[in-house]
């Protein structure tokens, strides 16, 4: 057990961070599947972060309701801007998300007494263990495979095909929208307060457009087919960098190229590409 | 069982559809006719909700339905057809059918997530209904096959089995005909005078006219956004109005004009 | 004071006109939001500075190598990405996730190969005159910041409104179809579009540098934001919209810095967006799209 021991030592946070990342993209999956690209869940993991965090650090609470905390707030606040924003379609609600990712940085930058501004938090207690992390992943996937074969996945991949006719069908293609997102919102910031808690320190950077591109990349490698693809996604997209030697500096790079590979060659990510393989069909477009 | 009281509906200037006054008693199968632009769409899409009217009211077995979302329009019984096809070309014909199915069940849909709570004899039962009624569009065979596969005629009727599952007691069908041949416009006549009698009430734009006269007793013709003849097939086929209104406007028409 | 305020909320609206000008611009015609043209942006800043410091240029070849470098990676994103997304139709996000995908990676790039720090333009290069017109001092660098937007607008207006091209391009801009129906080249037009594009990104970008003595590689990102805020307020694809957003967008930011604090000006942009985009999502002068049944 001396190997699993230094293992550990080294891997870690990687092992944790392929956890909370695909926390992340299943975060994303979960959006897309209804139809909505939107790039806001780097913004709600800062806000699950940043909640969680100053629940340990200022108040007693015990580590899994400061992780919950963490994963209501950032809920909380897409139902607030859920309604009017998922009323914009397609681009618009992306550049809306975009620019809502933005304010929520510029907020906690400048709300320094609270949040430490742009030195943002430190001596962050190491409090997520493995099994945390584990459990997390294990209950989201658990719930998301049922969701996705079940009415409500159906509804799900209908809205993202056509919203009008689904709406016409007597479902309430809003309401559905505004679940996806919320919880994909939930999910971002559980992923945070679990992130936040193996890495020392948080600060409003790290949930700026870097992280946003990287979970856009894990969502779209992935594809908006099953919550399987989101796995592989944020697995790959973690461990990629860490194989080629050296090149882990690199990550926003080739986060960027994957995202330019994926959208120019197989669309529907990487999950069409493995399940097409023996087909040797042409990338279909994505809806 | 539907009235539109005074139905107006403007898009900035343009004035679409002017004081429409229309009552459809219950039990039926109703035309609706007209030139291309008449505005017959936008009476639909104002009936189902997609658009408000800009004035009068819509009325469904005594319940407004102006100003609701189309959801809930739906709900209430009154299910459509699209003049371009809406299926969602991706998804199985099956499950095009069953994402209208909204079982009334006790089981809200999120209940879904939990094991052992007799989700899967739902969802048996709703797959059983949904091939039934596919079955009675005659397309029970296909429905494994994307609905994109399907040919434009089993596309429609795929698109009439999807109306019905939401259990409506109105049924709009835009241009139900469109595409079709001989043989296939003789099916879904005699489908519709069944679902009719099954006591399903029917609308029908189409510009094909002996489909209209054969199927429908009550036709309203719409020119311009108004109302310009009401009455049976032979009323309206000799309603000098109604030739004027499609004369070198509408070439896919079957009346002869008068010399 | 409130004279000064003016004159800078002038020159930076100016600039501000030029980067929107050329987001529209690719978004009128090619259908498509670049959200690269913030990296574009930095790429003309760094493309200047260098060119400047190592060619030893004067400022205005700086501005040129700036249209040339830019220019170049316009031509490269539509060639490469552009078309043959078009050639397959995808929807409408595609280019756009990609273009996303363009800037992390120039940003990343960039900041590999100069580092994070701030680079500045030698200080022998930049004219410190002043000028003082009754209150008023401008710099002789702003004034000719202010021309020299001015007038690269005015081209562009008067190109568009009076040349051949310009007619094909506002013909391409409203239906591509019917376009190359009557002969327009559809595909090098919007090449052409795609490289003026990014030109016009890459002299705002130099400009700014000027403007704010600064060069760093995560310049861009704010002054994409900016530009998403200006162009949906002023509606997109529309280029008076996007003058005009311009000019609001920097008069709102020079006042509120002036008289709020410069800690709330980047969210003066996202706050404009924000409200607008729940408010009026067509912007001032867009057109409310229809829903077709």
């Amino acid at each position: 057990m001396e190997w699993l021991d230094n293992f550990w030592a080294t891997y870690s946070t990687l092992v944790l961070s392929v956890g909370t990342n695909v926390l992340l993209a299943l975060s994303i999956y979960l959006t897309l599947a209804c139809g909505l690209l939107t790039v806001a869940n780097a913004a709600f993991m800062g806000i699950g972060a940043y909640a969680a965090t100053l629940l340990t650090l200022n108040t007693g609470v015990p580590f899994p309701c400061a992780i919950l905390g963490g994963a209501l707030l950032p809920a909380l606040v897409a139902l607030a801007i859920g309604r009017p924003t998922l009323r914009l379609s397609g681009v618009y609600l992306a550049m809306a998300t975009l620019a809502f990712g933005e304010v929520v940085r510029v907020v906690i930058l400048n709300a320094e007494t609270l949040t430490g501004g742009a030195l943002g938090l430190n001596g962050i207690p190491q409090l997520t263990a493995w099994y945390d992390v584990a459990l997390a992943v294990g209950v989201t996937l658990y719930v998301l495979l049922r969701l996705a074969h079940s009415r409500v996945g159906r509804t799900m991949t209908a809205i993202s095909q056509d919203e009008l006719a689904t709406e016409l069908m007597g479902l309430n293609v809003g309401a559905y929208k505004l679940f996806s997102f919320a919880l994909g919102a939930a999910l971002a910031g559980l992923a945070g307060g679990l992130n936040a808690h193996f890495t020392f320190f948080i600060s409003p950077n790290e949930y700026g457009f870097e992280r946003g591109v990287e979970i856009l990349a894990m969502g779209v490698l992935g594809g908006s087919g099953s919550p399987w693809g989101a796995l592989i996604g944020a697995v790959l997209i973690t461990l990629l960098p860490e194989l080629l030697r050296g090149l882990g500096h690199y990550r926003p790079l080739l986060n960027g190229i994957i995202l330019i590979v994926i959208i120019l060659y197989s669309p529907k990510g990487i999950w069409d590409i493995l399940q097409s393989a023996p087909r040797r069909a042409r990338p279909t477009v994505a809806s | 069982m539907l009235t539109l009281t005074s139905v107006s509906k403007n898009f900035g200037g343009l004035s679409v559809l002017q004081d429409v006054n229309l009552a459809i008693p219950d039990q039926g199968i109703f035309g609706l006719i007209g030139p291309n632009g008449a505005g017959k769409t936008t009476v639909f899409n104002l009936i189902t909700g997609l658009l408000t009217p800009s004035d009068g009211a819509i009325e469904f077995f005594g319940e407004r339905l102006d100003g609701l979302p189309p959801h809930q329009i739906t709900r209430r019984g009154v299910a459509r057809t699209f003049q371009n096809i809406r299926l969602f070309k991706e998804m199985t014909t099956l499950d095009n059918v069953l994402v209208a199915m909204r079982d009334p069940s006790r089981y809200g849909n999120f209940v879904a997530l939990l094991p052992w709570t007799g989700y899967r004899s739902t969802e048996q039962r709703e797959r059983e209904t949904a091939r039934g009624l596919l079955s009675r569009v005659g397309l029970a065979d296909k429905s494994n096959l994307p609905a994109g596969t399907l040919s434009y005629g089993e596309q429609r009727r795929v698109e009439i089995a999807r109306a019905l599952a939401t259990r409506p007691k109105l049924l709009l069908l835009d241009e139900p005909a469109a595409g079709m041949n001989v043989a296939e416009k003789r099916e879904l006549m005699s489908e519709i005078v069944k679902l009719a009698e099954s006591g399903l009430n029917i609308m029908i734009i189409e510009h094909d006219m002996r489909f209209i006269m054969e199927l429908c007793r009550d036709i309203v013709v719409l020119n311009f956004g108004q109302i310009i003849a009401r009455g049976s097939s032979e009323e309206i086929r000799g309603n000098p109005r109604v030739i004027e209104a499609y004369l070198g406007s509408d070439n896919r028409s079957d009346s002869r004009p008068k010399s | 004071m409130l004279a000064q305020q003016f004159i800078n909320a002038i020159s930076l609206g100016g600039v501000y006109a030029l980067f929107a000008f050329g987001f529209t611009l690719v978004f009128g015609v090619l259908n498509v939001i670049n959200l690269a043209h913030g990296a574009v942006f930095m790429i003309g800043a760094y493309a200047a500075l260098h060119a400047v410091v190592q060619l030893r240029l004067p400022l205005l070849g700086g501005i040129f190598v700036a249209m040339l470098v830019t220019g170049v990676a316009g031509w490269i994103l539509d060639k490469w990405i552009f078309t043959p997304l078009r050639a397959r139709r995808a929807p409408h996000l595609a280019p756009m996730i990609a273009t996303i995908g363009v800037a992390i990676s120039l940003t990343s790039t960039i900041e590999g190969y100069f580092g994070t720090q701030n680079q500045r333009f030698p200080a022998e290069l930049l004219p410190a005159e002043t000028l003082s017109l009754a209150d008023v001092q401008i710099t002789w660098l702003e004034l000719r910041i202010i021309l020299l937007s001015l007038a690269l607008m005015g081209v562009l207006l008067w190109g568009l409104k009076r040349s051949a091209v310009g007619r094909a391009l506002r013909a391409l801009s409203e239906s591509a179809k019917a376009a190359a129906l009557v002969g327009v080249n559809v595909e090098g037009l919007f090449r052409l579009t795609s490289v003026i594009g990014a030109m016009l990104g890459g002299v705002a970008g130099v400009l700014i540098a000027l403007y704010s003595n600064a060069v760093f590689p995560q310049m861009g990102q704010p002054m994409l934001h900016k530009g998403i805020a200006i162009v949906i307020l002023g509606g997109m694809g529309d280029i008076r919209g996007a003058l005009l957003g311009a000019f609001f967008l920097a008069f709102a930011e020079v006042f509120s810095v002036a008289y709020i604090g410069s800690t709330m000006r980047d969210a003066v942009s996202f706050g404009l967006l924000f409200t607008i985009l729940l408010v009026r999502p067509q912007g001032l002068f867009g057109h409310a799209a229809q829903r077709r049944v």
